[in-house]
């Protein structure tokens, strides 16, 4: 098995995953039904991604491992996602902001990826990035409208830019595997993505009247499995079933 | 070009979210395979990454075709090239409107990647183009919420994608 490509979907897969699943909680609690469904309605795109990757994973891995293996019996140190998708949805404003920063980065990665040498990664992406490019189209525009709108809405936009920025900096610092997926030339170089991820920001901030903050320091580990306190509660409630009643199906 | 007897059957087999159009006109069969063993495969691509209407459009296209005698067929997913509504078939965008969704435009003119960009999107009752977007989500992946403004209709739009 190619330990490194195994590693590198996985990656891929828990970051559409677990920001999928954060979505999911806004079921049926969504400001107004509309954006309801939208968010849930994203959801459902990003766990699509998700299980996409995972097929390719198990695949990879051979022997009994399935997508829903990968998905619902791994523990949390075993997770590859990033520090941000796994931040708490907090008020609307703070989920369309992660949302932002998150389709941004999707968006610049999967248009490189749709061109990897690794087939099934680049029809992956290929397909999921018409998707992403609709979630960064919506999720700009609700930056604009909150950072642009009531005063308690830009004070809620500036309060979610305070808790999330610091965990946007990991986005482009390679983990070991995205290191050897660049030099196989599997996978794009994350780091040249920034420059292009932050202009974007700041293009759509100048519009929402919210300042681009200037602190560099950035949060890690995620990538690596080393998480915040709120991933192993997102597994929790999303493996109980299959933890508690081992290999039931629907 | 594609069996057109085989054709003739999936027209049969209906997209469950949206029954008025079969697999055919969504532009989801990508191809059909006879095998030397005499085996057949089909293959499809779906719509959104995750429509949960693929495993039930699969498991249709297997009923369909053995109720017509074909043995073991086999459903195929390809991811690419990915689907767009530029396949739909002209047939298809008809049924689309008189079932009072309107049909997605042309990619080319749409699919805009400026931010608050709206289609002159037609109502698919009174065919006014003054209409106004409500959502770009809704009650399927594949369809944004409108609303005319003239006849006052709320009415579902098959987005561009």
């Amino acid at each position: 098995m190619n330990e490194y490509l195994f590693e590198y979907v996985v990656h891929l897969a828990d970051d559409a995953l677990i920001l999928g699943h954060r979505n999911s909680e806004w079921c049926g609690h969504g400001p107004v039904l509309e954006q309801d469904i939208a968010i849930t309605n994203i959801s459902l795109d990003l766990i699509g991604q998700a299980r996409n990757f995972f097929q390719y994973a198990a695949e990879i891995k051979g022997g009994d491992t399935t997508e829903d293996s990968l998905a619902y019996l791994r523990d949390v140190r075993e997770f590859r996602n990033c520090l941000l998708v796994e931040q708490q949805n907090g008020d609307w404003g703070k989920t369309i902001l992660r949302q932002f920063f998150m389709s941004n980065y999707q968006q610049l990665l999967y248009s490189r990826l749709e061109n990897s040498f690794d087939r099934q990664i680049a029809a992956i992406c290929e397909k999921a990035l018409k998707e992403v490019t609709y979630h960064l189209k919506w999720s700009s525009e609700w930056v604009i409208r909150l950072g642009d709108g009531t005063d308690e809405s830009h004070a809620r936009m500036i309060n979610a830019i305070d808790e999330l920025w610091t965990y946007t900096g990991e986005l482009f610092i390679p983990a070991g595997y995205e290191a050897k997926a660049l030099e196989s030339g599997l996978a794009p170089d994350i780091t040249a993505l920034k420059n292009d991820w932050l202009n974007r920001v700041a293009l759509v901030f100048e519009e929402a009247k919210l300042p681009v903050p200037t602190a560099g320091f950035a949060q890690t580990g995620g990538k690596q499995g080393m998480h915040t306190e709120y991933l192993g509660y997102i597994l929790a409630e999303m493996q109980y079933l299959q933890r508690t009643y081992p290999a039931s199906k629907w | 070009m594609m069996d057109k007897k085989i054709l003739d059957i999936l027209s049969h087999v209906a997209d469950p979210e949206v029954p008025v159009l079969s697999v055919v006109d969504l532009g989801i069969i990508r191809d059909v395979v006879s095998h030397a063993d005499g085996s057949l495969e089909v293959l499809i691509t779906p719509t959104y990454t995750g429509c949960p209407a693929m495993d039930m459009i699969a498991t249709n296209i297997r009923m369909e075709l053995l109720a017509n005698g074909y043995q073991q067929p086999k459903i195929t997913t390809v991811l690419s090239p990915a689907w767009t509504t530029d396949w739909m078939s002209e047939e298809g965008k008809l049924k689309l409107k008189e079932y009072g969704i309107a049909p997605p435009l042309p990619k080319q003119q749409v699919c805009k990647q400026e931010l608050f960009a709206e289609e002159a999107i037609q109502c698919p009752r009174c065919n006014s183009h003054h209409t106004r977007r409500v959502s770009e989500f809704g009650s399927t992946a594949c369809k944004a919420q409108y609303q005319c403004l003239d006849c006052k209709e709320p009415f579902d739009y098959f987005k561009c994608h």
